[in-house]
């Protein structure tokens, strides 16, 4: 088939651009992070020094891992505060050309905390409520600081391992501020300045008012004088005819906020279609582009660690592990989406691939990206925390809305957000030499480091908050009538639709099944508490294990130790984090997807 | 520890604010402004004048003498530019099979000869709801209406189309596309609806 074959070149040639870039990024970061880039950071010197100076800040200043937390917990309460009052306080703000007033209390509070945990799950629509300045200095300065924030979680719980017999794990705003000054911001200009050359928009205009080519004639719902719709005997509101000849164009600052969502996997759109959006992502060229951006600085990360460890091959065993789970499924979406839907069969629908067209389930997708980019772009949005999507996912086949649904609830970590996808993936190799030093009655050991009765029981912290906050978010929203009353689809894909909100929410990736009608007090409340706790409780974890380990000595590599740059680890750590995600997700899946699917299948 | 911490938080916050809140976006728009006028102002289409759409969002076309895009769920008009979105009916809602006979209806009523099946992409809704473009397969069902209704013989409509058919980035990313408002304007510019 010739389409198969166009989609696994596009994801060899996707996956190849960023191998390339692993290594040369990767040491980059390190360098940078670790104080040897001289020239880099010589060149930012006096500016740096201004930004700590203004501040305050004693660069010098090693932290333990309580200062640290604590420094990073107060930068995004105060972040998340700030965000909040930015969208209150809208209406009496400058830069908002379209003159929107305040955002809802309740709406407020889940965007900031949705943002600040890089989360970026959207409960509003942008083009119709948020003004240029609450997307420029609230959303977007919070797409770049959450993504530092990884970052820095992630270097730090490196340093737990390079270093030794010494309890501090670095200086919060050093690592914060060079991230963000000499990784995310160089890296955003340049994906920026490509994406506006070819139609992703940038400006500060007001909306754009165009004069149609056609008349566009449809039905509105018949308001009385008051503005409450008018309703027939039988309650349904009843609708009137309207014909327009104009259509209303957002503009706004789109390119640079689009390069950092990607980049940072923040995935919080300008547009309310996000990058279905033609303005987000024009072209089939932008979107590969979009997904390259995703999955570049998660995937350097991992030789960033084997660097700052002092073995490059520790890293590119993790960089194994993560490419194993997403090529896997993201060819599982891909073949789930390009087949013809049985629910259409009857409909006198052609849906076979053919040259003409991808055929398959095109519903909720675009005709530029196709099959291909489509699924492809579903699984690279869930396999990190982005949560960005150019298609919808609610409408995707059930075992193609699965593959996102699982690649998150697998904690995503293949390769995961920006930082969080390499903090989250060392949790699970702890938790896997664990397991094999149970098994051949040995004190586990990684990287040098004993893994003792503390570690475990931080890394296991880590590892359940995830799940246990998704699977009691989704029981609390099925026993409520309010959380009941969201759902958008019958059947078991209304479950689907509550389970993948809080599975998005808890692993802080932000895609959704949209039909749910989450912009309510129930959802914005709930959801944004799942957000808060599953992100900084488990970064909490994450530093005091690096504190922990920064203070053990170094243990010699002997015979007996184990290798953990191998095949044989690779397959251990799989082992390990598909062990956790599918003994605690099955029973929920089977009652969603997988149940959907047999249904679906019945109709053939 | 964080009553002393404060002070440095909120001065980093506030300098992030304004380097990344306010310089980054405006450094980003005079580059864009100054490098790619057009496309940062939205690609925008004028005619006589007046800006008539962008060629990167659809518009909604039901004559017969023009090429149809995709089906847009937004609402209350379809492709209202102010509400992005899609249909967001699951694979097995009896609202997705509804929907989906209302646009093949819609496209036999226009072409009440035409018994070949209905491109996919003609009868689903696109994600964006402003889809601007379309497969060449959902083009070519409806070359024998337009052709039929702007009194051109089909094969000079398929050259146009052709002329206005996408290829593939580097031939295997993306898909072979029509962009459905150019390929309009083009035909408006040669020929008048009968």
């Amino acid at each position: 088939m010739i389409a198969d074959a166009l989609f696994q070149g596009q994801l060899i040639v996707l996956l190849g651009a960023v191998l390339l870039c692993v290594k040369p990024l990767g040491t980059y970061i390190a360098d940078v992070l670790d104080g040897s880039a001289t020239r880099v950071l010589g060149a930012g010197r006096r500016f740096e020094g201004l930004i700590y100076r203004s501040c305050g800040i004693d660069e010098s200043r090693d932290m333990g891992w309580r200062e640290y937390a604590t420094g990073l917990l107060l930068l995004n309460v105060l972040g998340a505060v700030v965000l909040y009052l930015l969208q209150r306080w809208q209406g009496l703000l400058p830069l908002n050309p379209q003159h929107f007033d305040a955002v809802s209390a309740d709406s407020s509070f889940n965007t900031a905390i949705s943002f600040v945990t890089n989360t970026n799950w959207q409960g509003y629509a942008g083009e119709s409520s948020m003004g240029y300045l609450v997307q420029m200095t609230g959303l977007a300065v919070q797409n770049f600081l959450s993504a530092a924030t990884g970052i820095a979680v992630a270097v730090a719980l490196t340093r737990g391992f390079s270093r030794h017999s010494r309890a501090a794990i670095g200086n919060v705003w050093v690592d914060l501020t060079r991230s963000t000054l000499y990784v995310l911001l160089p890296l955003s200009l340049m994906l920026g300045i490509v994406l506006a050359s070819q139609g992703v928009i940038q400006n500060f205009s007001g909306y754009q008012e165009v004069t149609t080519v056609e008349a566009t004639v449809y039905q509105q719902p018949r308001l009385d004088p008051t503005g409450r719709p008018v309703r027939d005997a039988t309650g349904n509101p009843l609708t009137e005819a309207a014909t327009t000849w104009t259509q209303t164009l957002p503009m706004g600052p789109i390119a640079s906020q689009e390069a950092i969502k990607e980049l940072g996997t923040n995935g919080g759109g300008f547009l309310n279609a996000n990058s279905a959006h033609p303005f987000e992502n024009p072209t089939a060229f932008t979107n590969l582009l979009e997904m390259f951006a995703i999955l570049l600085i998660p995937f350097a990360l991992t030789y960033t660690f084997g660097r700052m460890v002092g073995d490059t091959r520790q890293g590119w065993a993790l960089l194994a592990a993560m490419l194993v789970l997403l090529v896997v499924l993201a060819n599982v979406a891909y073949y789930a989406e390009r087949g013809p839907s049985p629910l259409l069969n009857r409909e006198g629908v052609d849906q076979l691939a053919s040259a003409l067209q991808p055929g398959g389930n095109m519903e909720g997708k675009e005709s530029r990206f196709g099959i291909s980019g489509s699924a492809l772009f579903a699984s690279v949005t869930t396999a990190t925390s982005c949560g960005a999507v150019n298609s919808m996912h609610d409408s995707l086949m059930p075992l193609g809305g699965f593959v996102p649904l699982f690649l998150m609830q697998l904690g995503e970590l293949a390769p995961g957000g920006v930082g969080t996808g390499l903090y989250s993936i060392l949790m699970f190799a702890i938790l896997g030499v664990f397991i094999a030093g149970l098994m051949i009655g040995r004190t586990p050991e990684y990287i040098g480091k004993k893994i003792e009765a503390l570690e475990m029981k931080l890394a296991s912290v880590f590892i359940l908050t995830t799940p246990f906050v998704a699977l009691l978010g989704t029981a609390v929203a099925v026993s409520a009538a309010a959380g009941r009353a969201g759902v958008g689809n019958p059947g078991p894909h209304g479950f689907t639709e509550i389970l993948y909100a809080f599975t998005s929410a808890a692993n802080n990736n932000g895609s959704a099944f949209g039909g749910l009608s989450a912009n309510t007090v129930f959802y914005n409340v709930s959801t944004a508490i799942a957000m808060f706790v599953a992100r900084f409780w488990p970064i909490v974890a994450a530093l005091a294990i690096a504190g922990s380990l920064a203070a053990k000595k170094r243990v010699p590599v002997t015979e007996g130790t184990m290798p953990t740059h191998g095949p044989l680890f690779v397959a251990l750590l799989l082992g390990s984090i598909l062990l956790v995600g599918v003994l605690t997700y099955v029973p929920a899946l089977a009652l969603g997807p997988v149940v959907e699917h047999f249904k679906l299948a019945a109709l053939r | 520890m964080w009553v002393r911490m404060l002070r440095p938080s909120i001065s980093f916050l506030g300098v992030m604010t304004v380097l990344l809140g306010l310089c980054y976006p405006a450094a980003m728009a005079a580059l864009a402004m100054g490098l790619f006028p057009h496309a940062a102002h939205g690609s925008l289409v004028f005619r006589d004048g007046h800006a008539i759409g962008s060629s990167l969002i659809g518009q909604s076309f039901t004559g017969a003498g023009y090429f149809w895009g995709r089906p847009s769920a937004t609402s209350p008009q379809p492709f209202n530019g102010m509400a992005s979105g899609g249909s967001n009916l699951g694979p097995l809602n009896p609202a997705l099979a509804d929907a989906v006979r209302a646009n093949v209806r819609a496209l036999r009523d226009a072409d009440p000869g035409e018994h070949r099946p209905v491109p996919v992409e003609l009868a689903t809704a696109s994600a964006s709801g402003l889809d601007p473009d379309l497969s060449v397969a959902g083009v070519a069902y409806q070359v024998p209406r337009v052709a039929r209704a702007r009194g051109l013989s089909q094969e000079a409509l398929q050259a146009i189309v052709d002329a206005h058919t996408r290829s593939r980035l580097f031939g295997f990313v993306g898909e072979r596309t029509v962009n459905v408002l150019e390929i309009n304007l083009a035909l408006d510019s040669m020929s008048r609806v009968r």
